[in-house]
C-alpha cells in the first residue's frame, strides 16, 4: 500500500519544505509535489513528501454517506415495530 | 570531574582507572559498602527471601527524552526485581566503555544513575570497568545486577495464572519507545513524549499490599504489551482477551505510530507493569494503582480465558476482534 | 487525529455493517479482490471480516510491492552492498524479505554490509552529502504513491551536482497488474477464480487519479470503487460495490474523494514523466512478467542508474520451492492452502515476501486472522 497519514502544515519553509504535525508529533517533509499549499491545510504524507491535499468538505461528505448506510434498515425495522 | 576521552589506560588496572573510578564512579555513587572499595560488596540479610537479577543495557541514543543509560540501568533492574514483588536493596554495576568515549558523558550518565539510585533508595555496592578498542563498543554498555528481598508468603509467577482472571495496566503504552525512536538518526521527529523510564517497586509495594492475592506482575520493555503478553499467555497455557478501548495509549504516542508505521502494543515501556489478580480483586487492585503516582492511568485492560492455541486476542475499538501478535524481532519503521 | 479517528468510528460501522447485511443479496456471493495490501492490512487489524455477512469475500491481490518484487532484484540489491561496497538505503520493510538461500538485507548487514534503514529519500540524499567519499545507493522501491519522492531525489541530485548517489529503481505501476490479472486464465469465466469487483488503491490513486482505472473496468465490465485505507472507507466501498454488481454497473467509482480526484496530482506525475520512463516489461513475483507495468530511470538521468553504474553478476536467483507466495499473490489461493504456512513458515522464520510485509496476506493472517481458522476447524 502506501502508509500515509494526514498531518496540519504548521509553517513552511525555504526549498519546498514544511514542518507538519499528527497531534503534536512534529515532522519536517517536502511539499515539492505540490504546487501550493498554506499554513492549516491538511496534507497527505507519505516517506517524507506531501502527496496530496486532503478537502474538508469531501471528508464531511464521505461521513454523511457513511451515516445514511443503515438508516432504511432502521426505519423498516421502526414500521414492523409499529406494526 | 575528568576531562577528555576514555582511553585503553583507563582500563589497564594502573592509576588511570583508579582515578576514573575514585573521581566518577564513587564520587557519584558513594555508600559506606562501595567506599570499602573492597573487591566485592559486603552485605547483610539475615533470614530473609531474596532476589537476584541482572540486567545488560544497550541504547542508541544514550541520551533519550525524559532519561539516559544510566537512569535505565538503575530502573531497568529495580523493576525486574519489583515484578517479583522485591524491595529492591542492592545493585552493582559493570561498564563496559568504548575508547574515545567523552568523558563528561560517561560523568553524566553515572551521575544520572546515582540520582536514580537514591531517589529508589538503593546502593550500588560493587563495579567493573573495562574499555574496548573503538569500533568495537558503541560508547557505554552498563550491565547493573539487583539484590532484593520478597515479603514471606507472596509468589508472583506466570505459572500461577489461569484463565478468568483480570489483566492490568499501569498506564500509557509504547511512551519509551516513541521518545527514543524521535532521536534516531533518519527517523527524527519532534514530540514532547518522555521516556517513561523510572523504578515501579514504590506503586508495586502498595499494590502487593492492599491485594496480596495479586497472581503476577510484569514490566511491558523491549516487545511492548504484545510481546509480554503473549510471554505469559504461553507459559500460563491460557489465551486472553483484551478490550483495545480500555488500554491507555498518549495521543502524541498513537500520532507517531501512524507516522511511522508503529503499533503502540509493539512499541517498549520501561516504567509500566502488567498484573495479573483474581477477578473479584480487580477493582480494589485498580483503586489502589489509581492512587499512586505511577499508576494514575492504570487500566483493566481484559482477561485470561481458555484457548488451547493460547492466543492473545483483541476486541478492537472498530467493533471487530484480531489478534494481537508479537514480533519476530525488532520492529521496523515501515512505508507500506 | 483528524481525518483518521473519524473513519475508525464503531457506530457508524455498525450502521454500515446493517446497510451491507441490507443490501446484500443473499442468493449470490460477492467476491472483491482489495488490490492494496493496505486495505489487506486494514481489514485484519480492525477486523472489517467480522462485520461482513458472510457471502461477502475478500481476494487479497498482489498490491503490496515488498511481495511482488521478485527474489532477483533483492539479491542485486544485496550484491550492490556487499561486493561495490556501497552505502545501500532502503525503506525498513524491505529489510527481513528472504532473498535466495533466505538471505536478506538485514543478514547481509550482520555480516558487514553497509545497509542503512531510511524513512524518505531525502534522508538517502542527506546521507550521500555527509559522506562524499562513499557511493550511496538509494533501493527505490513502490507503487506510483512512493514514485515522486524518488524522482525528486534524482532531480535534487542533479541539480545539486551530487557524484555518489544513484537509485536502484524498481518502481512499479498499479493498472498495468489489475489488467493482467484479469487477463489470465485463472479469472476467465469457468476459472478457478472470481472477481465481481475491485477496491481501488487509496494513496495510488491520490498521485495518479481514477482515470486510469476506467479503461479496465469498461473492457473487464469489473466495477472499481477507489477506497481510502481507514476501516470505514473499506466498508462504505464494499456497500458501493455491491450496489454497483446488483444494478448490473461496472463503473469506477471514489468513495476516497477527501483526497482522490479524477486526474489525481498532475505536478507528481509530471515530475515522474520526466526523470522515469516505462520499461518494456518487468518481472513481478507472482504475476511473471508483465508489460508496460514498470519504470526505469531515463537516458538523460543515466548518472543516476545503479544499474547503469554497477554491473550486477548474472545469478540464478531462486526461490523456497513449495512457497505458495505466487498463487496467493494472484488472489489464487489463500495463505492457508500454502503447506508451508504455519508450519515451515512463520514471521519468525519466513519463507516469502508474504509473510513479511505487515500487508502481506500471509503475514495478515497470522498476525491477525489465526483464531477464524481455529474456529472453523472447531
Amino acid at each position: 500500500m502506501c502508509l500515509a497519514i494526514p498531518a496540519r502544515v504548521l509553517r513552511i519553509e525555504p526549498d519546498d519544505m514544511a514542518v507538519v504535525a499528527v497531534e503534536n508529533v512534529k515532522k519536517r517533509i517536502s511539499t515539492a509535489l505540490l504546487d501550493q499549499v498554506a499554513v492549516g491545510d491538511y496534507v497527505l504524507v507519505h516517506v517524507g513528501y506531501a502527496l496530496h491535499l486532503l478537502s474538508e468538505e469531501e471528508a464531511a461528505h464521505t461521513l454523511a454517506l457513511m451515516a445514511e448506510a443503515g438508516v432504511l434498515q432502521e426505519e423498516l425495522a421502526d414500521i414492523r415495530g409499529d406494526a | 570531574m575528568m576531562t577528555g576521552t576514555v582511553d585503553m589506560t583507563h582500563g589497564g588496572g594502573g592509576r588511570a582507572m583508579a582515578d576514573l573510578i575514585r573521581d566518577v564512579f564513587q564520587r557519584h555513587l558513594t555508600n559506606p559498602i562501595l567506599d570499602r572499595g573492597d573487591d566485592a560488596g559486603l552485605v547483610s540479610v539475615p533470614g530473609q527471601r531474596l532476589v537476584m537479577s541482572t540486567d545488560g543495557h544497550v541504547i542508541s541514543p544514550l541520551f533519550f527524552p525524559g532519561g539516559d543509560i544510566g537512569a535505565l540501568s538503575v530502573h531497568g533492574t529495580i523493576n525486574d526485581l519489583a515484578m517479583m514483588g522485591a524491595r529492591p536493596l542492592y545493585l552493582t554495576a559493570g561498564f563496559i566503555l568504548e575508547e574515545g568515549f567523552p568523558l563528561d558523558d560517561l560523568d553524566r550518565i553515572v551521575g544520572s544513575m546515582a540520582g536514580a539510585a537514591n531517589a529508589a533508595g538503593v546502593q550500588v555496592i560493587s563495579g567493573d570497568t573495562k574499555v574496548v578498542e573503538r569500533g568495537k563498543g558503541d560508547g557505554v554498555f552498563i550491565t547493573t545486577t539487583g539484590l532484593g528481598v520478597v515479603p514471606d508468603g507472596l509468589d508472583l509467577s506466570a505459572r500461577h495464572v489461569r484463565a478468568g482472571q483480570a489483566v492490568l495496566v499501569s498506564g500509557t503504552m509504547g511512551d519509551h519507545g516513541v521518545a527514543v525512536l524521535s532521536k534516531r538518526e533518519n527517523l527524527e521527529f519532534e514530540t514532547e513524549i518522555l521516556s517513561d523510564s523510572v523504578a515501579l517497586h514504590g506503586l508495586v509495594a502498595d499494590m502487593v499490599a492492599a491485594v496480596p492475592r495479586i497472581v503476577m506482575l510484569r514490566d511491558p520493555t523491549r516487545g511492548g504489551l504484545a510481546a509480554t503478553l503473549n510471554e505469559i499467555a504461553t507459559t500460563a497455557a491460557v489465551g486472553m482477551m483484551l478490550d483495545e478501548a480500555q488500554i491507555p495509549v498518549a495521543p502524541d504516542v498513537a500520532a507517531a505510530c501512524e507516522l511511522l508505521g508503529l503499533d503502540p502494543l509493539n512499541t517498549a515501556n520501561e516504567g509500566k507493569l502488567i498484573a495479573i489478580c483474581p477477578r473479584s480483586d480487580a477493582q480494589a487492585l485498580l483503586a489502589v494503582m489509581h492512587k499512586h503516582p505511577l499508576g494514575q492511568r492504570a487500566a483493566i485492560i481484559g482477561e485470561t480465558i481458555k484457548d488451547p492455541a493460547h492466543l492473545v486476542q483483541m476486541k478492537t475499538t472498530f467493533g471487530g476482534t484480531r489478534i494481537v501478535d508479537w514480533l519476530a524481532g525488532e520492529q521496523l519503521p515501515r512505508i507500506c | 487525529m483528524r481525518y483518521i479517528s473519524e473513519f475508525r468510528d464503531r457506530a457508524l460501522a455498525e450502521k454500515l455493517a446493517k446497510g451491507i447485511a441490507q443490501e446484500a443479496d443473499a442468493a449470490r456471493d460477492y467476491h472483491f479482490m482489495e488490490f492494496c495490501g493496505g486495505h489487506t492490512h486494514a481489514i485484519f487489524r480492525y477486523g472489517v471480516q467480522d462485520l461482513m455477512p458472510e457471502n461477502v469475500h475478500f481476494v487479497h491481490g498482489p498490491g503490496c510491492p515488498v511481495c511482488v518484487l521478485p527474489v532477483r532484484r533483492l539479491d542485486d540489491a544485496v550484491e550492490l552492498a556487499e561486493k561495490h561496497g556501497v552505502i545501500l538505503c532502503t525503506y525498513g520493510d524491505m529489510m527481513r524479505v528472504p532473498g535466495t538461500g533466505r538471505r536478506s538485507l538485514i543478514r547481509a548487514k550482520a555480516d558487514g554490509a553497509d545497509i542503512r534503514m531510511v524513512y524518505s529519500t531525502l534522508d538517502a540524499l542527506k546521507i550521500a552529502r555527509d559522506k562524499p567519499d562513499r557511493q550511496v545507493v538509494f533501493f527505490a522501491i513502490g507503487f506510483e504513491t512512493t514514485t515522486p519522492p524518488t524522482a525528486v531525489a534524482i532531480k535534487m541530485a542533479k541539480a545539486e551536482g551530487l557524484t555518489n548517489f544513484t537509485v536502484f529503481c524498481n518502481h512499479v505501476l498499479t493498472p498495468a497488474a489489475i489488467g493482467h490479472i484479469l487477463d489470465s486464465s485463472d479469472f476467465a469465466p469457468g476459472g478457478p477464480a472470481r472477481i465481481d469487483g475491485f477496491l481501488g488503491p487509496s494513496h495510488v490513486s491520490a498521485v495518479i487519479g481514477s482515470r486510469p482505472y476506467e479503461a479496465a473496468a469498461q473492457k473487464y465490465r469489473k466495477p472499481v470503487v477507489i477506497a481510502g485505507f481507514e476501516p470505514l472507507d473499506v466498508m462504505q466501498s464494499v456497500l458501493m460495490l455491491i450496489r454497483q454488481v446488483n444494478e448490473g454497473r461496472a463503473e469506477v467509482e471514489n468513495e476516497y474523494t477527501r483526497v482522490v480526484t479524477r486526474d489525481g496530482n498532475e505536478k507528481a506525475q509530471g515530475l515522474v514523466a520526466e526523470v522515469l520512463e516505462l520499461r518494456d516489461s518487468f518481472e513481478w513475483r507472482g504475476l511473471g512478467a508483465v508489460p508496460d507495468s514498470a519504470l526505469r530511470i531515463r537516458e538523460a538521468y543515466a548518472e543516476f542508474d545503479a544499474e547503469k553504474r554497477f554491473a550486477v553478476s548474472d545469478k540464478q536467483s531462486r526461490e523456497v520451492k513449495s512457497c505458495e507466495c505466487p498463487a496467493v499473490l494472484r488472489g489464487v489461493k489463500k495463505p492457508t492452502d500454502c503447506k508451508l504456512f504455519g508450519t515451515v513458515c512463520t514471521p519468525d522464520n519466513p519463507m516469502g515476501a508474504c509473510m513479511v510485509s505487515s500487508e502481506g496476506a500471509c503475514a495478515a493472517y497470522w498476525s491477525y486472522g489465526r483464531q477464524r481458522q481455529s474456529e472453523t476447524a472447531a
